[in-house]
């Protein structure tokens, strides 16, 4: 199955009931799945609209509905839809809205890139507010994660971003869904359906009050705060004696995975660490690393962005090198690993004990 | 003794903010006194825009969910298909529906969605402070025109209603206003038949309403009252754009 096939099964076996999307490459397997799958299912609504910003307004009224919603789209489409991110954060509403990202900036290129990861991790709209950010580096993550979002953005009421890219969108692998869809479609209690036997209620951002509107962003905060104690995701791989860790997310951790196992097999010790949760970022895990690692090498498909978080997890604590390809170039595996190789000695770390 | 004026019910006991004159107050007691003959308070969901009619979630006792601007219609869409059961009305200005908006009302309307659209037409941008509507008449002097709206530069006050009176999905467009007795009682059954069209299911319907904006005509109520008879509905005539909820089984 495609990955952006995968995340529409998995959709719809999590409970979403309408989907809004825009046709742009290299997500519109996506999107036909939808209309394929979605569309005549009893309860559930698939439209394509008319441009990326009616299609998250229409996840909006979706939400302010209370049934599950999701849009899709690829870079220039998610800055389309910002306007309408931003509006959901505030309202506390949730979403899942999938980037399969690629190469920026303008119209671009329709080849894979990481480019959006400042973008999907800062908010990405007007206003002081994050989305959780999950970043799937496989199809059977794609499908677990897309359920993920769904319970996060329930449980939380804030928008989650699917960052994946062009590649991991287009690629075909085995996936097992682990869930069932239920037969029930629940419908969350502050949904707006008509005041049938209970006062009107207004789901609103705007205030003259600022004040008020202080006190609205305090508690979308402490939110925050909240989620990223609890919510926070990584994967280590070959770390515990590793000289040399390498940070990369999505796509970028798989092809460094590939590196590292040549490298592994070259008698270099270097692991892997993968941010699984691009927001909240995983500082503390991070940090722990850097108590027996000293050097890292931060690899990703732009020119250097989440490296800035990795800056601000490890100061002055480690040793911090970057590698990247901007542009929706797909670094390889060996190209990766002759990073490696070359930082490898430059460092010392063949000879140092 | 027989009571012939009375609060709607579904309109909040609240004092209107919006300025004397404002055509605002008149539509929002026209649509709440719809909705209590209609019975559908308890499943109307009301979706105010950005602009003077922000605070309308302040005055119409129903659910009500904040739009970004322009958006009124996709939002609409996506709450009307979400639940199919609930009464969906947009309240938007011409800013909101003629300019930022023009793809989600046109495409909505297209598409036929069950949605009830009131039109504020009052030529400008008020809230802001009179800037150029798409709706601005020629010569009209706003502070975005401050020589006044010149064709060959600002183009041409635009006709909306009529446009969207192109798309098949849209049964039912009236162009009305509120500028006197008779005038509102017009607008109140174009706006009653608008609900009743989503009721029925037929597909989009809107109601223009022509209401004034002394405060950014610079003019006082009673000379903006006139203005809409003697000027803006020479450009925006009266009447029933379209009709096709009678013949809804011929096309």
């Amino acid at each position: 199955m495609s990955g952006n096939a995968a995340i529409g099964e998995a959709a719809i076996r999590a409970g979403c009931q309408c989907y809004f999307g825009y046709p742009i490459t290299p997500q519109n397997e996506l999107t036909e799945y939808m209309a394929q799958n979605l569309s005549r299912r009893k309860g559930c609504t698939f439209i394509q609209a008319e441009s990326e910003i009616s299609a998250i307004n229409m996840v909006y009224g979706a939400s302010v509905a209370g049934v599950r919603a999701m849009t899709s789209s690829s870079s220039p489409g998610i800055s389309l839809k910002q306007e309408g991110i931003s509006y959901l954060a505030a309202c506390e509403l949730p979403a899942v809205i999938v980037n399969m990202s690629r190469g920026g900036p303008g119209l671009g290129s329709i080849s894979a890139a990481q480019s959006d990861y400042y973008q999907s991790t800062r908010g990405g709209g007007h206003g002081d507010y994050r989305t959780i950010v999950l970043a799937p580096s496989s199809v059977q993550e794609l499908a677990d994660f897309t359920h993920r979002a769904f319970e996060l953005s329930d449980q939380y009421l804030v928008p989650v971003i699917i960052l994946g890219d062009g590649m991991i969108g287009q690629m075909m692998e085995p996936v097992e869904f682990k869930h069932e869809a239920p037969a029930e479609l629940p419908i969350r209690e502050r949904a707006l359906r008509g005041a049938k036997g209970r006062n009107s209620r207004i789901i609103k951002t705007f205030t003259s009050n600022p004040a008020e509107l202080e006190e609205i962003n305090w508690s979308l905060f402490r939110r925050y705060q909240l989620i990223e104690k609890e919510e926070t995701t990584s994967e280590s791989y070959l770390t515990e004696d590793a000289k040399l860790i390498l940070v990369a997310f999505g796509i970028g951790a798989r092809i460094a995975k590939g590196a590292i196992k040549t490298a592994r097999a070259n008698g270099m010790k270097v692991g892997l660490f993968r941010p699984i949760t691009l927001w909240p970022f995983p500082t503390k895990k991070l940090q722990e690393l850097a108590k027996t690692t000293k050097f890292f090498l931060d690899f990703e498909m732009n020119m250097g962005q989440m490296v800035d978080d990795v800056h601000l997890a490890l100061g002055d604590k480690a040793n911090i090198s970057f590698y990247g390809r901007p542009g929706g170039v797909i670094a390889t595996p060996a190209e990766v690993l002759r990073v490696i190789t070359r930082l490898y000695h430059q460092k010392g770390l063949d000879t140092k004990k | 003794m027989k009571t012939v004026y009375n609060r709607p019910k579904s309109l909040k006991k609240r004092v209107f903010h919006y300025c004397p004159g404002c055509g605002h107050s008149i539509a929002h007691r026209l649509i709440c006194e719809v909705i209590d003959e209609m019975g559908i308070q308890d499943k109307t969901v009301g979706i105010p825009p950005p602009g003077c009619a922000v605070f309308a979630y302040h005055y119409f006792d129903v659910d009500m969910a904040e739009s970004a601007h322009g958006r009124g219609a996709a939002v609409g869409t996506g709450l009307k298909r979400a639940n199919p059961e609930a009464i969906v009305f947009t309240y938007q200005g011409d800013g909101d529906l003629a300019a930022i908006g023009t793809a989600e009302t046109i495409h909505a309307a297209n598409r036929g969605e069950k949605l009830t659209a009131i039109f504020i037409n009052n030529a400008v941008y008020g809230m802001t402070g009179g800037q150029m509507a798409p709706t601005t008449l020629s010569q009209m002097v706003t502070t975005t025109t401050p020589y006044g709206r010149d064709e060959k530069l600002e183009g041409y006050p635009i006709r909306i209603s009529e446009m969207i009176a192109l798309t098949k999905g849209a049964v039912y467009i009236e162009r009305v206003a509120v500028n006197s007795p008779a005038h509102i009682i017009k607008a109140k059954k174009a706006i009653r038949k608008a609900f009743q069209v989503q009721v029925d299911g037929l597909g989009y319907a809107l109601v223009e309403i022509l209401s004034p904006c002394p405060t950014n005509w610079k003019m006082t109520p009673v000379e903006s009252w006139k203005w809409v008879d003697e000027v803006m509905s020479k450009e925006f005539p009266l009447g029933v754009i379209k009709d096709t909820t009678g013949a809804k089984n011929v096309d």
